[in-house]
């Protein structure tokens, strides 16, 4: 199994946007290696023929009726926003449109 | 050296791809009990579960699956009998869990068609659109930028979040590739967004309106060279905001792939947007690197495992197929194609069918609505239907064929009742519009015109008919166009001995 | 006299018989917890003026003559995990500092309408990822047993309290054995109730197919009793078991196990387990011996890679349920200074928001469950569960219960195990295979290490809702083991208040 590089590590916490320090980019490459060393043995069992188990129930359509109920009122709703405008929350600019 | 859009389907070949959102119209949200009401105060439809606040869980709407199920009938899918809920995960802000609920590898859905047809230069012709799968996901809340547009100024820019829309049943359905349409693939795209439209109203699922964005289309379009047997590299296109951008929008990428490739530029993978205005695509997110959306089955919903019963109870539900019924309409009422299409293209058919339906001669139904009213709509830019309904058209049309109207008569009593002046029997008492019938008040304006035009008269008592005409015009303008032309004619006659 | 020594259930008898009212057993907790939490630091909020209103409610409502619940009027802890409107919610991290839900979660909510008074919440590892408590963003709870040592995670804070007698009864959570581990650890009763047996709705998620809210207390009997007031189906939990609750308290009084076959682990034995451990579990065997039931062998050999896939599994749900903290509608936003855009101020929250440990589960949940690496990672570990439940299938074929040890060693120091991720992994193996299957299992103190004076665990475990089954044999060997020595175990700890 390849080493973990920053690189990947940096990948990984962009698709996780978290804002790594080089530092701790080099040091999660290390911990992410061991513990990817120890956890790979799960190959060494789940061969094809094993159905994975996504859930450990059995159940199937759940279902609630197409009925209203209350919703939060919007102060509520805003009440833990770090910041609002205009009845909405207010959000630094977001790029790339849309 | 550009090239136009026949000149680029001439040396190129489109493959066309598909995908239309469709907003349910359920009362409640997908996985919570919000409403869905257009147009309410920001943030006042969302609850823990639709704000992705901490702790919340998803329960599924029935009713979204039952639509969704209809719609996947109505496309001749099959039915999966056993499908999941999967996470598509990437980060946005108008998305609360920073994932999106939807379905991955295991939609509820598959394999349908839908036979479109369109008019090309050697006459109809049908087109089968495989429908690769139809699945269940959830709209996003709504963003408004404001701030500058040029410049960082510190603090200016920002974004506000209305999570009311976040959560509102979404279907998704896919196309397979569509090859072949040649240089009709624009017409191709659009008859099928119209026919699915069409389908979807008839379903009553949703209010399939592509302006409010209920109804929404991505088209993708690809380009190789005719006869290469090669697939191009594809973009999408959003923001397609009605029938006829979907039209615009595909044949302006169709062109602006073809000047490219001439060029010798590769075509890059992206998500373009539509600009009404220009017909052209701007450039949006870069899709160079698809996004790893890491998708994994929803540990927080269990399968939807629809058994056959339930299925076949829905199957008896669909309505006729709105290309069946109109091709059924058209031969009740035995008019040719030119008619049947103006019908169908100003989207008259269901008015018309209602009409006659409450008892209004079909003819007359069907000439009103594209004639007179389609006219004054016209003229104030609305659409038909919104000017008159269709119990007064059928009941001015039942005053026709009684005789209490002529055809000039209840042209008036229509311009009365869509300038608002109220029912038509209400125009017709305030306005004096009765037909005068009545004969001996005729034989009193007869007598008058006779007298007032003896020469005419006296050229008719020997044989002259056609002089009748300026005698039968003075008693209309002296009834003010409310006798009977005909009765009149028939009278003045006899009268003068010629009837 | 009834004072925090008591038990639950002697104190909800003597509030029936009005020896004493809720408030000044609520204010005896309260001193209790002004005494000694600050050598513990259980708790990270305590309502006081919340809790007294409470337990003046419940007063009055007895004092009326209202039918009350059993539990009303006693006073517990909740884990900070689940949600209760308007008090501090926090899961052990920054990121969700000062946050105040606008919601109960179920359990929470079942609480009160049960009349339960509730304390405070309780410190835990953050977003219950940790088998120490080490890892909560606000200090770690020393264990009441030896201040220098842990009380075990992630509900530490849960059970240190129920071991100091700041509370009768406690709230945990148990993903890995975040509740029996801790329990074993102070040496009190801890429960993981079947899969879906009680709502997840208000519940942070950490890993949601994993996560279950269970009972502490100090004997099987309140344990049972605080299961019953908690447990049940939830309209609002698509995951939650629409069954009747097993009668888990009627088989804590039951006292008898004559004919049960008790299945001992054979992969969860032998020089793994420290002596001390090993001694005192061997020591209940012969008591249940003794009691009429019967000890079979039973081997689960696929347990051994149960660790791997939870640490696949677990971190990748986690990875999912965690986007949610972006900083944008709830919880710490660092760096919005307005030169920064939206994906910038997500990151630099994240970064700052998150610890160690956390920012470790999420990085590798999303490696593992990224494109190219998903089927060698999340999907063998989903296969591995799959064989682990086919392990607890067959062992249930030859025994009505199963035991081991719930931990390999008894309470370890701060700080020993808190840089060496994988050696602090290994406290849950024991533990892991049972959430995995999403079957229940209970921890019940059985005694000291000869070792070190520490207390030791028994893991019982049941078949999916057949939790009344380790509740009937906890409450017969506990009555045994009370038999055996005289007192209860927790009289054994050391004396924390001050004097």
């Amino acid at each position: 199994m390849a080493a973990i590089s920053r690189d990947d590590v940096a990948h990984l916490a962009k698709l996780a946007r978290i804002e790594m320090t080089p530092a701790e980019l080099d040091h999660m490459a290390t911990e992410l290696e061991q513990i990817l060393g120890a956890v790979k043995r799960v190959q060494e069992v789940a061969t094809a023929d094993i159905a994975p188990t996504s859930h450990p129930l059995s159940m199937s359509n759940v279902f609630r009726d197409d009925v209203v109920k209350p919703s939060l009122t919007n102060s509520e709703a805003l009440s833990g926003a770090p910041a609002k405008a205009d009845e909405r929350f207010k959000v630094p600019q977001i790029l790339g449109e849309e | 050296m550009s090239l136009d859009y026949a000149a680029a389907t001439q040396k190129y070949e489109p493959t066309l791809g598909l995908e239309v959102h469709v907003e349910l119209n359920t009362n409640s949200k997908m996985f919570c009990s919000c409403a869905t009401e257009f147009g309410a105060e920001p943030n006042t439809q969302t609850c823990p579960v639709c704000l992705g606040l901490p702790g919340a869980l998803p329960v599924v709407n029935g009713k979204a699956i039952e639509s969704t199920i209809l719609i996947g009938l109505a496309l001749n899918c099959r039915i999966a009998p056993y499908s999941r809920f999967a996470r598509k995960n990437y980060f946005y802000p108008d998305m609360p869990k920073n994932f999106q609920t939807s379905q991955y590898d295991e939609p509820i859905c598959v394999d349908g068609y839908l036979d479109v047809e369109i008019e090309t230069d050697e006459g109809p012709r049908v087109f089968r659109v495989d429908i690769e799968r139809v699945h269940m996901e959830e709209d996003t809340g709504k963003s408004l930028h404001v701030g500058g547009s040029t410049g960082r100024i510190h603090g200016a820019e920002y974004s506000l979040l209305d999570y009311n829309r976040a959560g509102i049943p979404l279907v998704e359905i896919v196309t397979r590739i569509i090859p072949g349409t040649g240089k009709y693939a624009p017409q191709v795209a659009r008859a099928y967004v119209t026919q699915l439209r069409d389908i979807l109203r008839s379903l009553g699922v949703s209010d399939v309106k592509m302006e409010q964005g209920s109804l929404r289309c991505d088209a993708n379009v690809s380009l190789a060279p005719i006869g290469s047997g090669l697939l191009g590299t594809r973009s999408e296109t959003k923001n397609v905001n009605s029938l006829r951008s979907v039209e615009r929008a595909l044949t302006g990428e169709i062109e602006r792939q073809a000047n490219r490739l001439e060029a010798g530029e590769r075509i890059i993978q992206e998500t373009r947007h539509f600009l009404e205005e220009s017909g052209l695509t701007r450039p949006g997110r870069s899709k160079e690197q698809a996004e790893d959306y890491r998708y994994f089955p929803e540990p927080d919903l269990v399968p939807v495992t629809p058994d056959a019963k339930w299925i076949e109870e829905l199957r008896a539900k669909l309505p006729e197929n709105p290309a069946d019924r109109r091709k059924r309409l058209q031969k009740e009422w035995n008019v040719p194609d030119s008619e049947m299409n103006s019908l169908i293209n100003a989207e008259l058919v269901d008015v018309v069918e209602e009409t006659i339906k409450l008892g209004a001669e079909p003819t007359r139904a069907r000439t009103w609505w594209l004639g007179e009213i389609s006219r004054l709509a016209n003229e104030k830019e609305v659409a038909p239907t919104s000017l008159i309904t269709t119990a007064f058209v059928a009941e001015i049309i039942a005053l026709i064929s009684s005789g209490d109207l002529t055809d000039k008569l209840a042209r008036q009593v229509v311009e009365g009742v869509v300038n608002g002046e109220g029912s038509p029997k209400a125009v017709i008492e305030k306005r004096g519009l009765k037909v005068v019938s009545d004969d001996s008040a005729l034989m009193v304006a007869i007598e008058a015109a006779i007298a007032a035009q003896p020469d005419t008269a006296e050229r008719i008592r020997g044989g002259n008919i056609p002089a009748a005409g300026a005698l039968i015009g003075a008693v209309m303008k002296a009834t003010g166009g409310q006798a009977d032309a005909a009765k009149v004619r028939e009278l003045l006659l006899k009268h003068l001995g010629q009837g | 006299m009834t004072s925090i020594n008591s038990t639950a259930a002697e104190m909800a008898s003597a509030l029936a018989a009005k020896e004493i009212s809720s408030v000044e057993l609520t204010q005896q907790h309260l001193d209790r917890i002004s005494a000694v939490d600050g050598k513990i630091h259980a708790f990270l909020h305590i309502d006081q003026e919340g809790a007294l209103a409470q337990a003046d409610a419940i007063d009055k409502k007895r004092a009326s003559g209202e039918k009350l619940s059993p539990l009303a009027g006693v006073p517990i802890a909740v884990k900070d995990i689940l949600a209760q409107k308007g008090i501090p919610t926090t899961a052990g991290s920054k990121i969700l500092e000062g946050w105040r839900p606008p919601y109960d979660s179920t359990v929470v909510a079942k609480l009160k309408a049960a009349g339960v008074v509730i304390l405070g919440k309780t410190n835990m590892d953050e977003f219950a990822m940790g088998s120490s408590t080490e890892n909560s963003a606000y200090g770690t709870t020393q264990n009441p047993w030896d201040l220098a040592r842990t009380p075990g995670g992630s509900s530490g804070g849960s059970a240190a309290a129920v071991a100091a007698f700041e509370a009768p009864l406690a709230i945990g959570t148990d993903t890995g054995g975040s509740i029996r581990q801790p329990a074993a650890l102070t040496g009190i009763v801890g429960v993981k109730p079947t899969y879906g047996g009680v709502s997840r709705y208000g519940v942070i998620a950490y890993s949601s197919s994993l996560d279950q809210v269970g009972p502490f207390a100090r004997t099987v009997l309140d344990t049972a009793l605080l299961h019953e007031a908690i447990a049940g189906h939830d309209e609002r939990d698509s995951t939650s078991i629409n069954a009747p609750v097993p009668q888990v308290v009627s088989a804590a009084k039951r006292l008898d196990v004559k004919g049960m076959k008790i299945g001992v682990i054979k992969e969860l034995s032998g020089s793994g387990f420290q002596a001390g451990v090993s001694a005192r579990i061997a020591e209940s065997l012969e008591l249940l011996v003794a009691a009429g039931a019967e000890i079979v062998e039973v081997s689960c050999p696929n347990f051994e890679y149960a660790l791997a896939a939870y640490y696949l599994i677990a971190p990748s749900e986690a990875s999912s349920n965690l986007a949610r903290f972006d900083s944008m509608r709830y919880g710490l936003r660092v760096g919005d200074d307005g030169s920064r855009g939206a994906e910038e101020v997500m990151s630099a929250t994240r970064e700052a928001g998150f610890g160690k440990e956390v920012k470790r589960r999420i990085i590798l949940g999303t490696y593992a469950l990224s494109s190219g690496y998903y089927d060698a990672y999340y999907g063998s570990a989903q296969k591995v569960r799959t064989l682990v439940k086919q392990d607890f299938d067959n062992a249930f074929t030859k025994a009505d219960v199963l035991v081991s040890p719930v931990t390999p060693t008894t309470a370890f120091k701060i700080g020993e195990k808190s840089n060496d991720p994988v050696a602090m992994y290994l406290s849950d193996i024991a533990t892991i295979p049972v959430n995995m299957a999403g079957i229940g299992g209970m921890s019940l103190p059985v005694g000291l290490a000869d070792e070190d004076g520490l207390p030791v665990g028994l893991q019982i475990m049941a078949p999916v809702m057949q939790d009344d089954r380790f509740y009937r044999v906890g409450g017969t060997l506990e009555a045994a083991l009370l038999s055996k020595w005289g007192k209860p175990i927790l009289s054994n700890a050391p004396d924390l208040a001050v004097k």
